[in-house]
C-alpha cells in the first residue's frame, strides 16, 4: 500500500512518529505551542490500546512517563519551554534510572514565561543542563515535518538501544506549520529490555533499579558508566552537509533556523559567493568530528557564521568543535526577530567581506 | 513555478482556512507546499494572517518578505502588506472593504502590479452564506492562477471538511465557484 500523505503541522509530525514507532503511553499538561501532540495522542492512543493521560501538572506527567518506562513500555511526554523546566528533576532520575523516556520540547520565547514566539533558547538546558548531576540527552533537531515523524520514530529507538531519555527539540514555527507529511512505514529496532525492565519477579530473582548510591564507589561507577555511554552515542551522530572545499564562509544552523540560513545560503552561492551550509540534526552528541573534517579539507582560512534564535548558544559548540582552527561569528535573533532570508544574507555577506576575502 | 502567497483579513473571515486550503489543494496537484499560520494571541476581529508558499522544488525558508500574491480581505491588510508586494506581483483585493475610489495613487499601483477587485463578502451574501467570502476568493485565486485542478480542491475541501462537517462541502463548493466566476465574467 502506498504510503499516505498529509498536510500536517510540525507537531502533528511528532506524535505521528511516536504512533508509528509504537508509543503506548502518552502523558502531558496543555501549553501552547504544543498542543495538537496532546490533542492526537488523545484521539489516536486508546484506538491502538495505549493510554492517554493528562496529567494535573508537568511533574506527575513526567513521573508516569518515569514509571511506564521503568516496566519497558514506550513512553513519551511532550511540552513548551517552562512546562518543560517543570520536568527537569524528573529528567535527572530518567538518565540516572537509565530509563528510555522520550521528550518533546516545542520551544517558545523565555525566560520566565516568556511569549509564545518562537525560540531557540533552550539550547543549553537541552544539551548541557536539563537536571542536575552528571548526565545528558540525546538530543535530536528536525527542520521540517518529515524529519520531525522520522527523527521522533528514531528516538525511541535510540532511547532504547542506550537506556538513556531522547529529546526532540523543535520550535513554534517548526511546530504550527504545515508541510506535506508523507507517513511511510519506518523501521523501528527493538532492543531487549528482559535484563532490566520491572515486569514482576516471577521465575526469576527480584531486579532493583535505582538513583541512591551510597558508597562512593558506586556512585563513581554510575558516573563512568553514563560518561562511557555519552561517548558511545557519537557513532550515531546526525548531521546535514552542503559545504564545498573552496569555501570560505561556513553557515551553521538547526531546526526553523536552519530553513532561513538555507535560502540564505543557497541564494548567496547561486550569487558566485563561496559560502556552505552545515546542519547539526544531533545536538547532542554534537557533530564535532564532521566540522573538523570541513576545516581539515577547507582550501581556503574559514569562518564558521552561527545564526541562532537565541542571543548565542550554540555558537559555543561551534567553537568548541573549531577548537581555534578557525573564526566563529554568532548572529543572535532573540524570540520576534526572526530574520528573512534576504536579512541573513546580508549579514552573512558583511561576514564575508570582513576580512580580505573576496567574491569567487 | 513559485507562488509566495500572504493571506490577511479580520479574524473570522476565514483567512486560515482559505491558506490552508490553497496549500492542501497544491500539495494534492503534487507541489511542495509550506502554510505558515500567524501565531499569537489572535481574536475574532483583529487582524490575522497566513503565509502559504507553492513551489516545484524544496521550500527552505517558511518566511518571506515580499511576496508574489496577496489576498488582501480588509483594509488594515492592504496597508500592511501592498507596499510589500512583488514589483509585477499579483493581488486579489475584497473590494466591498476597500473601494477603488478610495485607494491613494491607484493608478501607479495597477501599473506596477495586476490587481483584481473582487467583492467577496457581498458574492458570499448573495448566497446566504456570509461566512464563505474566503471560499469565494479561493475560487477567485484558482481562476486567476489555475496551480491546481478543480478535481483536487475537491478533494482537498473533502479532507478539511470532514466527519461533523461533512454537510457544509456543498454550500462551499458554490462559494467556490462564484468567486471563480466572477473573475471570469469580469476580468477575462
Amino acid at each position: 500500500m502506498k504510503a499516505k500523505k498529509v498536510l500536517a503541522k510540525g507537531i502533528e509530525a511528532i506524535a505521528f512518529g511516536a504512533l508509528e514507532a509504537g508509543c503506548k503511553c502518552y502523558f502531558g499538561y496543555p501549553i501552547t505551542p504544543q498542543n495538537e501532540i496532546p490533542e492526537l495522542m488523545a484521539r489516536e492512543l486508546p484506538k491502538r490500546g495505549g493510554v492517554f493521560l493528562q496529567a494535573e501538572s508537568e511533574l506527575a506527567a513526567i513521573n508516569m512517563v518515569l514509571g511506564a518506562c521503568a516496566v519497558g513500555v514506550r513512553a513519551m511526554t511532550s511540552s513548551s519551554s517552562p512546562g518543560i523546566s517543570l520536568m527537569c528533576e524528573a529528567f535527572s532520575y530518567i538518565a540516572a534510572l537509565e530509563l528510555p523516556a522520550v521528550v518533546a520540547n516545542v520551544m517558545r520565547g523565555g525566560p520566565g514565561l516568556g511569549g509564545i514566539e518562537a525560540s531557540q533558547g533552550d539550547y543549553f538546558q537541552a544539551v548541557k543542563g536539563s537536571g542536575h548531576g552528571d548526565f545528558h540527552f540525546m538530543v535530536l533537531a528536525p527542520h521540517n515535518a518529515q524529519e520531525a515523524y522520522e527523527l521522533t520514530a528514531k528516538a525511541f529507538e535510540f532511547a532504547e538501544k542506550y537506556r538513556n531519555p531522547v529529546m526532540i527539540l523543535s520550535d513554534a514555527i517548526l511546530g504550527q506549520m504545515k508541510e506535506p507529511l508523507i507517513l511511510k512505514k519506518l523501521r523501528i529496532k527493538e532492543y531487549n529490555k528482559n535484563d532490566w525492565a520491572l515486569t514482576g519477579a516471577k521465575n526469576r530473582p527480584s531486579r532493583i533499579i535505582r538513583s541512591l548510591f551510597l558508597s562512593s564507589q558506586e556512585l563513581k561507577e554510575r558516573n563512568l558508566k553514563l560518561a562511557k555511554k555519552y561517548k558511545k552515542m557519537k557513532k550515531d551522530i546526525i548531521y546535514e552537509n552542503l559545504v564545498n572545499d573552496e569555501d570560505r564562509v561556513i553557515v551553521v544552523a538547526f531546526g526553523s533556523m536552519a530553513r532561513i540560513a538555507k535560502d540564505a545560503c543557497l541564494n548567496l552561492r547561486k550569487k558566485g559567493y563561496p559560502v556552505g551550509f552545515f546542519r547539526p540534526v544531533t545536538l547532542f552528541p554534537f557533530p564535532v568530528k564532521p566540522i573538523q573534517e570541513l576545516i581539515k579539507k577547507a582550501k581556503n582560512p574559514l569562518k564558521f557564521v552561527v545564526p541562532e534564535l537565541n542571543c548565542g548558544q550554540m555558537v559555543e559548540d561551534v567553537k568548541l568543535a573549531v577548537n581555534g582552527e578557525a573564526s566563529v561569528i554568532s548572529l543572535p535573533y532573540p524570540p520576534s526577530v526572526i530574520p528573512f532570508p534576504e536579512e541573513l544574507e546580508k549579514e552573512i555577506k558583511k561576514c564575508l567581506s570582513s576580512s580580505s576575502f573576496q567574491k569567487a | 513555478m513559485r507562488v509566495e502567497l500572504i493571506i490577511s483579513g479580520f479574524g473570522g473571515q476565514g483567512v486560515l482556512f482559505a491558506g490552508n486550503l490553497i496549500a492542501l489543494s497544491a500539495m494534492r496537484e503534487g507541489y511542495q507546499v509550506t502554510y505558515l499560520p500567524v501565531y499569537g494571541p489572535e481574536m475574532r476581529g483583529g487582524t490575522c494572517n497566513c503565509t502559504v508558499i507553492i513551489s516545484e522544488n524544496e521550500i527552505a525558508s517558511p518566511l518571506i518578505s515580499s511576496p508574489s500574491f496577496l489576498i488582501i480581505m480588509n483594509y488594515p491588510s492592504f496597508v500592511k502588506f501592498v507596499p510589500a508586494l512583488k514589483k509585477g506581483g499579483t493581488a486579489i483585493i475584497n473590494s466591498d472593504l476597500i473601494k477603488s475610489e478610495e485607494i491613494k495613487n491607484l493608478d501607479i499601483l495597477k501599473k506596477k502590479y495586476k490587481l483584481y477587485f473582487v467583492p467577496v463578502t457581498s458574492l458570499a451574501e448573495s448566497l446566504n452564506t456570509p461566512l464563505l467570502a474566503n471560499l469565494c476568493v479561493v475560487g477567485a485565486f484558482y481562476e486567476i492562477t489555475k496551480i491546481f485542478n478543480k478535481k483536487n480542491f475537491k478533494k482537498a475541501l473533502k479532507e478539511m471538511l470532514s466527519n461533523t462537517k461533512a454537510h457544509l462541502f456543498e454550500p462551499n463548493l458554490k462559494a467556490f465557484e462564484l468567486g471563480a466566476n466572477y473573475i471570469k465574467n469580469n476580468y477575462k
